[in-house]
C-alpha cells in the first residue's frame, strides 16, 4: 500500500498502484538503449547527468569520464507511424579534464555533475557542463557548407604559387557532409572552494548560478572573470559546520527568486531583490519531524538530494532519501504532497548507512504539464507517480526488457510476508543498479533513465 | 554489495517490538535485553561511523555532505550516550582499562587513526551543541569530571576552556583494543581529575604525534579550506610532481605520514627526484610553509 499525505485538511491519501487499464494510463515502452552491452563497467562510462534541452530533440548525457554525449531525435518517419522518432548520436566532445589541486594535493576529478542548456537564440545550441570545480559554457555548432574555389589554396589545402595565378574567381560555399562542431566559448573557473552540486540558468537568459556545498554564486553569461557571491552558509569556525547545501535553483520566471536546499531537509527560498547577499531566506520550507519515525538516520534519509521547480513555476519537488515532496510555494510549513519512493528500505537504513547506500543522491523530474513525476530507486527500478489519478507505477530499466516497442510490465516489491510471483523480495534488491538520473521530454511523453552505464529511452505506446 | 541474509541489523525504534506485548508490569528481562541490544546496536553504529570519518583521506577530496551527516549522526550518538550516562561509564571503565594496561607500539597506529578520528566527532558535550569537527577536543574527559561532582570529586571543571593541544582519545570497545588516552598537556586549562595517560613507553613521541594529530580533525573539513584560490596548472610543476609515490596514498601512510613526515628541505627534494627515490612528498597541513619551500625549490630547479 503506498501512502500519499495529501493536504490542507489532513487526509492520507491511498495511492492505486497502476497497472495499466484505463484509458488515460499511459503504457510506457521501450525504444532505445545507448551504451556498452558488457557488464563490466569502465568507471569512466558511468553516466553523471541527464538532459533534454528546451525543446527535446536533444538529449545530453555527462559521465564520470568528463566526456558530453549529445543525442539528437530523428524527424519522424511520416511512413511508420507506429515508429517514433529516435534519439542518434549528434555530438560527443571531452568537456572536462582531469586536473590537480596543488595546494591541496588532491585531484579534481573530471565527472560532469551538472548539464543545462541554455534557450536557444540562433542556429546553435549552447549549454552548460560543470565538474566539481569548474564551469564550462559549450557551442554545439552545425556545418554542412564549405568553402571552395579559393585563389591561392588548392582543394587539399597546399598553397597555389601566386605567379602561375591568371584568374581571378569567387569562392562559393558549397554543401558537405554535416559536421557537427563543439567549442568551448567560455570557462568559469576558480569560484568555488567547494564541490559543485548544481548549476542553473536564470530566466533573464543573462545570468546563472552555481552552487557548492557552502555557497552560491551568481554568473552572468559573458563574463568569466568575476561572480557575485549570493549565499554564503560558511560557519566561521568551520569545526560548526552541521549544515551543507545540496542543490540550488532558479525560479522557472522570476529572475529574482531562487531556492536551494540543505542537507537537513529544508528549502530556503531567496529573493535577490532583498540584499545582495541573501543568506537571509524569504521563505523556509520544512516539515516537522515525524517522531513515531525518529531514529539516528532521521537526518541523513531527510537530506535532499534534488530540488526542482514546477514548469508552470507555482509547485517545486524535492527528493530525500525515501520521498518525493511537492511543496506549494505558498506553504512553508508543509509539503502539499509526499510519495514514497521505496520505504521497504526504512528498515534497511543500517545496512544502507553501512554500504554508503543511504548517501545516494537520487534526482527527480517533472513532466511537461506537471502532472506526473518521476524519480529513480534500486534495481534499476525507476518511478512515476500521477499526481491527479493518484496512480504511481514502478519500472524496470533492463536489457530482457529491451525488445524494440516492448511494453514495459510494471514491477512490484514484496516487503515482508509471502512474495506473490513476480514481485522482487527486498532482500534479493540489486543495490548496486541505482537510478540516480532521470529526464523527461519537455513537452511529450519521452523518458531517458540512465543506469549506471546505459542510457534507456521510453516513449509512450502510439496506438 | 547489499549482503544477503542481512547481518547485525540494527532495528530502528520504531521497529522495536511494541510495548503492549509484554507486561508492562514484568520485571523487565525482556526490557533489559532489549536496552542492551539497543546499546550495543547503537554502539556498533558509532564503531562504523568512525570509521567512515576515518577513511575519508583519500586522492580525491572527500565529499562534504557525507562527512558533514555522519559526523552529525556520531554527535547525535554521543548526546544520546552522555544522557542516559552511557558514555561516563564507558570512559571511566576504559580509563581504568587502559591505566593498567600497556599500549604496545603494533597496536599504536590502529588506536592512533581511530583516536584521530573520535577526535574529529568529539567537542564540548550536552548540553551545549559541540562541534563536528574538533581539534578542540578534550569532551571525554570533561564529562566525567562533571558527573564525578556528586561523588565529592573536586569541581571546577571548565567546560568552556578547550585547548587546541588537547587531543582526547576514544576507541571503541568492539576493535578490543586498549584504548590510548592521551594526557593533557600542559597548555591544557581544565582541572584534569583522571589525568589519563597512555601508557606506553613512548609516551612523549605519541604525545607529540597525536598532538599534531588533533589537527587531523580539522582536516576532516579543513582540507576544504584554501586561503588562496587554486592557481592553473603549470605543467612544469606537473612533471614535477608526476612522480609521486603511489604508495603515499596507502592509509597509513596518508593518516600517520602526513603529520610526521620530516618536511623535505630543497636538496632532499633533488636528490629523490635524480635518483628516482620513492620517498613522499609531504603533503602536510601547513601549506603555506609548504609553498616558500616550493618557491625556493623552483628557483634551484630553474637555476635563477
Amino acid at each position: 500500500m503506498i501512502t500519499v499525505s495529501f493536504r490542507p485538511a489532513p487526509c492520507i491519501c491511498t495511492m492505486l498502484s497502476g497497472a495499466g487499464g484505463g484509458s488515460n494510463d499511459v503504457q510506457w515502452c521501450f525504444s532505445q538503449v545507448k551504451g556498452a552491452i558488457d557488464d563490466d563497467v569502465a568507471e569512466a562510462d558511468i553516466i553523471s547527468t541527464v538532459e533534454f534541452n528546451h525543446s527535446g530533440e536533444l538529449l545530453a548525457t555527462g559521465d564520470k569520464g568528463g566526456r558530453v554525449v549529445i543525442f539528437q531525435q530523428e524527424i519522424e518517419n511520416k511512413s511508420q507511424p507506429q515508429c517514433r522518432s529516435e534519439y542518434n548520436v549528434y555530438s560527443t566532445f571531452q568537456s572536462h579534464e582531469p586536473e590537480f589541486d596543488y595546494l591541496k594535493s588532491l585531484e579534481i576529478e573530471e565527472k560532469i555533475n551538472k548539464i543545462r542548456w541554455l534557450p536557444q537564440k540562433n542556429a546553435a545550441q549552447f549549454l552548460l557542463s560543470t565538474n566539481d570545480k569548474t564551469i564550462k559554457l559549450w557551442k554545439i555548432s552545425e556545418r554542412d557548407k564549405r568553402p571552395e574555389g579559393y585563389n591561392l589554396k588548392e582543394e587539399d589545402g597546399r598553397y597555389i604559387d601566386p605567379n602561375t595565378v591568371t584568374a581571378l574567381r569567387v569562392p562559393v560555399f558549397r554543401p558537405m557532409d554535416l559536421m557537427v562542431e563543439a567549442s568551448p566559448r567560455r570557462v568559469f573557473a576558480n569560484a568555488h572552494t567547494y564541490h559543485i552540486n548544481s548549476i542553473s540558468i536564470n530566466s533573464d537568459h543573462e545570468t546563472y548560478l552555481s552552487a557548492d556545498d557552502l555557497r552560491i554564486n551568481l554568473w552572468h553569461q559573458e563574463i568569466t572573470d568575476r561572480s557575485f557571491n549570493i549565499v554564503d552558509i560558511k560557519p566561521a569556525n568551520m569545526e560548526e559546520l552541521t549544515e551543507v547545501i545540496t542543490a540550488a535553483e532558479f525560479h522557472p520566471h522570476q529572475c529574482n527568486t531562487f531556492v536551494y536546499s540543505s542537507s537537513k531537509g529544508t528549502i530556503r527560498l531567496c529573493d535577490m531583490r532583498e540584499s545582495a547577499l541573501c543568506d537571509k531566506y524569504s521563505k523556509l520550507f520544512e516539515e516537522p519531524e515525524d517522531p513515531s519515525n525518529r531514529s539516528f538516520f532521521s537526518e541523513i534519509i531527510s537530506s535532499i538530494s534534488d530540488v526542482k521547480f514546477s514548469h508552470n513555476g507555482r509547485y517545486m519537488m524535492t527528493r530525500d532519501y525515501l520521498s518525493v515532496k511537492i511543496w506549494d510555494l505558498n506553504m512553508e510549513n508543509r509539503p502539499v504532497e509526499t510519495y514514497q519512493v521505496h520505504e521497504y528500505l526504512r528498515s534497511k537504513l543500517c545496512s544502507l548507512y553501512e554500504n554508503d547506500c543511504i548517501f545516494d543522491k537520487f534526482e527527480c523530474c517533472w513532466n511537461g504539464n506537471d502532472s506526473v513525476v518521476m524519480t529513480g530507486s534500486y534495481n534499476n527500478f525507476f518511478r512515476m507517480f500521477d499526481r491527479g489519478q493518484r496512480r504511481d507505477m514502478t519500472l524496470e530499466a533492463s536489457r530482457e526488457s529491451s525488445k524494440p516497442r516492448q511494453v514495459l510490465k510494471p514491477r512490484k516489491v514484496c516487503a515482508g510476508g509471502k512474495r506473490k510471483k513476480d514481485e522482487i523480495s527486498v532482500d534479493s534488491l540489486d543495490f548496486n543498479k541505482k537510478i540516480l538520473h532521470t529526464a523527461w521530454h519537455p513537452q511529450d511523453n519521452i523518458i531517458a533513465v540512465a543506469t549506471t552505464n546505459n542510457l534507456y529511452i521510453f516513449q509512450d505506446k502510439v496506438n | 554489495m547489499f549482503p544477503k541474509g542481512t547481518k547485525r541489523k540494527f532495528s530502528d525504534s520504531g521497529d522495536e517490538p511494541p510495548a503492549g506485548s509484554d507486561d508492562v508490569n514484568q520485571p523487565s528481562s525482556a526490557a533489559v535485553r532489549m536496552l542492551s541490544s539497543y546499546s550495543l546496536q547503537r554502539q556498533s553504529l558509532l564503531d562504523m561511523s568512525l570509521i567512515k570519518l576515518q577513511l575519508c583521506h583519500m586522492l580525491v577530496e572527500p565529499n562534504l555532505c557525507r562527512s558533514v551527516l555522519i559526523a552529525n549522526t556520531v554527535r547525535q550518538i554521543q548526546e544520546e550516550m552522555t544522557q542516559d550516562g552511557t558514555w561516563q561509564i564507558m570512559t571511566q571503565a576504559l580509563s581504568a582499562a587502559n591505566a593498567a594496561a600497556q599500549c604496545s607500539a603494533d597496536r599504536l597506529v590502529a588506536t592512533e587513526v581511530l583516536c584521530r578520528q573520535t577526535e574529529a566527532a568529539q567537542g564540548e558535550p550536552a548540553p551545549k551543541p559541540f562541534p563536528a569537527v574538533g581539534s578542540e577536543g578534550c569532551s571525554a574527559e570533561e564529562v566525567v569530571v562533571v558527573e564525578e561532582e556528586d561523588e565529592g570529586v573536586e569541581g571546577g571543571v571548565i567546560m568552556s576552556t578547550v585547548s587546541p593541544q588537547a587531543p582526547t582519545a576514544y576507541l571503541p570497545s568492539t576493535f578490543g583494543i586498549d584504548p590510548c588516552w592521551e594526557e593533557e598537556t600542559g597548555e591544557e586549562e581544565d582541572e584534569d581529575e583522571d589525568s589519563e595517560e597512555c601508557a606506553s613507553g613512548s609516551e612523549e613521541g605519541d604525545n607529540d604525534r597525536l598532538v599534531e594529530d588533533s589537527r587531523t580533525a580539522e582536516q576532516v573539513f579543513g582540507t576544504f579550506e584554501i586561503k588562496n584560490p587554486a592557481p592553473s596548472p603549470d605543467p612544469a610543476l606537473e612533471e614535477l610532481f608526476s612522480d609521486v609515490d603511489a604508495s603515499y596514498y596507502d592509509l597509513d601512510t596518508v593518516l600517520t605520514g602526513m603529520q610526521s613526515a620530516p618536511k623535505m628541505g630543497p636538496y632532499d627534494l633533488l636528490e629523490s627526484l635524480s635518483s628516482h627515490g620513492p620517498s613522499p612528498l609531504s603533503s602536510s597541513t601547513s601549506c603555506r610553509s609548504d609553498l616558500n619551500e616550493l618557491d625556493h625549490i623552483m628557483e634551484i630547479i630553474v637555476g635563477s
